[in-house]
């Protein structure tokens, strides 16, 4: 491949959503470059991880036949926890055994290399162990291509899709957008632990491909805005927490792996790991400000997708959906337009934008846009406060001690009075809103 | 179940770009409160004080998550780029 060739398009990055965006432009012939600083793809990459069929059926129908796919999810698990235990609410369904399964948890290293190769079969070039610095723009400021740490003039393209990841660190150092603020990533560590395939069914009361997942919040985040997670995996567990850097940094206290021992031992999780083999530990920013922390998403010859789009949808712990999405989103936009032998100007790549707000991607966003707000704001209170409650409420409840049941209905009302009073009607109004 | 960071990182794949780190602190007298609050922030514990009460960073078990490079953006303290293409970590599970 000569330096001089000119792609029409390059992307930068082969996470889900540029693996997406690669692919599907690839897929409508176009001469796609794709350039990934890891050895291979997903040698950077991070996630819990749950893959949304949904989001990947769009391009690849039949992905179940090939896709290094875990176990397809029969199970949630949500739980407040306080210290000694949990209260929570589990929702498991047969009929998640179907023939297309909606959920998987997947191990991305490997997922992302099956996905990556999709890409390259559909044509496109891709460049590994390649860093991408700067971008290239003409005289007008346009961006015309890539700035790369290999030796050479660079590599040019129509337009440049930027599915860097959350740092987004060429956009950012482009001046199109600003840096990331504390409040809007979370750091979230995570550990794979491995065990016996018969081990995590007998725990997990599974059987055959059949996964559980369990999503936590309360005491075990020491009233930061966080939560954590443990995912079945085929051999393994997947079990991390996440809290804000800008509460990591404050508090100042522990450090992310002190809290991930702590969720460990806790008592609700520490028999489900026991007797585990620990062998990656890792570590990765989650884009959580929503809606309102979502920067430009196109200019002249440039378009940004997945996390450098800030696209997590943090309440319902979705994002490699929505990268998958808005990458495809993005693709289709650059197709549309090379096929009508248009420029890919700021204007143009507008009907991105249109496409993203007539899909689920910018309703849900725009849905909560106002809950990493109030979870700046009530983060202690509905992180640390609200779970001791209803743990406590819960022990009242269900403990017979030879109290009466109206006795035991004043004691819970009188100890949330007590720790919140008038707040608590305040909080509900809130969290209304902020759901709404 | 607690581990050391040691033993954690040493899970790890890295290939070490030796003599070319990608994260530099900038030498300082006093760190501000952003650069040391990254001694415990900091989830490959890759910052440490010295006995100046300076802080320093050893970047070979860095996961290049950009942490650092957020809590200390307005303070300059921290110059951070990626490793060049094909070092630095490499995840086998993610």
């Amino acid at each position: 491949m000569s330096n001089t060739t000119r792609f029409d398009a390059i992307v930068v990055g082969a996470g889900p959503s540029g693996n997406a965006a690669a692919y599907t432009m690839a897929r409508a012939g176009l001469n796609v470059l794709q350039i990934e600083r890891g050895e291979y793809a997903g040698s950077k990459n991070v996630q819990g991880a749950i893959l949304y069929a949904d989001a990947l059926e769009q391009m690849i129908p039949d992905f179940r036949e090939e896709a290094p796919l875990e176990r397809h999810i029969v199970e949630q698990r949500i739980w407040m926890m306080d210290d000694k235990g949990h209260t929570g609410m589990h929702h498991r369904s047969d009929d998640y055994n179907e023939e297309r399964p909606n959920r998987y948890t997947i191990i991305r290293a490997q997922f992302d290399k099956w996905f990556n190769r999709q890409v390259r079969d559909a044509g496109a070039t891709v460049l590994y162990e390649t860093t991408v610095t700067d971008l290239l723009r003409d005289a007008q400021g346009r961006v015309i291509g890539v700035q790369t740490d290999r030796e050479g003039d660079g590599y040019y393209a129509d337009v440049v899709v930027l599915a860097e990841g959350v740092n987004a660190l060429v956009g950012q150092r482009s001046g199109l957008r600003p840096e990331l603020r504390a409040e809007d990533v979370a750091l979230a560590v995570k550990e794979m632990h491995f065990l016996p395939q018969e081990t995590i069914e007998s725990r997990f009361n599974i059987t055959g491909g059949e996964g559980v997942v369990i999503e936590a919040m309360g005491t075990i985040t020491e009233g930061m805005v966080g939560t954590a997670f443990l995912y079945t995996n085929r051999e393994s567990i997947s079990i991390g927490i996440g809290c804000l850097v800008s509460d990591l940094s404050r508090v100042g206290k522990c450090s992310p792996y002190q809290l991930l021992d702590r969720f460990k031992a806790h008592p609700s999780i520490r028999s489900l790991l026991e007797g585990s083999e620990m062998k990656e530990y890792a570590a990765h920013l989650i884009p959580e400000g929503g809606y309102r922390a979502i920067p430009e998403l196109a200019g002249d010859g440039w378009i940004a997708v997945g996390d450098a789009g800030h696209f997590v949808n943090a309440v319902h712990r979705e994002g490699s959906n929505l990268a998958m999405t808005t990458g495809r989103l993005a693709a289709e936009t650059i197709i549309d337009l090379h096929r009508q032998g248009q420029r890919c100007t700021r204007q143009a790549l507008g009907a991105y934008r249109k496409r993203l707000e007539n899909s689920f991607v910018m309703k849900d966003m725009k849905k909560y846009k106002d809950v990493p707000r109030m979870l700046e704001k009530q983060g202690s209170t509905i992180m640390d406060l609200y779970p001791r409650l209803m743990n406590g409420a819960a022990q009242t409840w269900f403990r017979v001690d030879g109290r009466d049941k109206k006795a035991k209905e004043n004691a819970i009302v009188k100890a949330a009075w007590h720790a919140r009073g008038l707040g608590l009607l305040g909080d509900a109004v809130k969290l209304a809103r902020a759901w709404r | 179940m607690s581990d050391t960071i040691e033993n954690r990182l040493f899970q790890n794949r890295y290939i070490v770009d030796t003599g070319q780190p990608h994260i530099r602190v900038t030498p300082h007298e006093t760190p501000s409160e952003a650069l040391q609050s990254m001694v415990h922030v900091c989830p490959a514990g890759c910052y440490s004080k010295n006995e100046h009460g300076q802080v320093e960073i050893v970047a070979d078990g860095c996961m290049e998550c950009g942490t650092c490079r957020v809590v200390c953006q307005d303070t300059g303290e921290i110059e951070w780029s990626y490793p060049r293409g094909g070092f630095g970590v490499l995840f086998k599970f993610g």
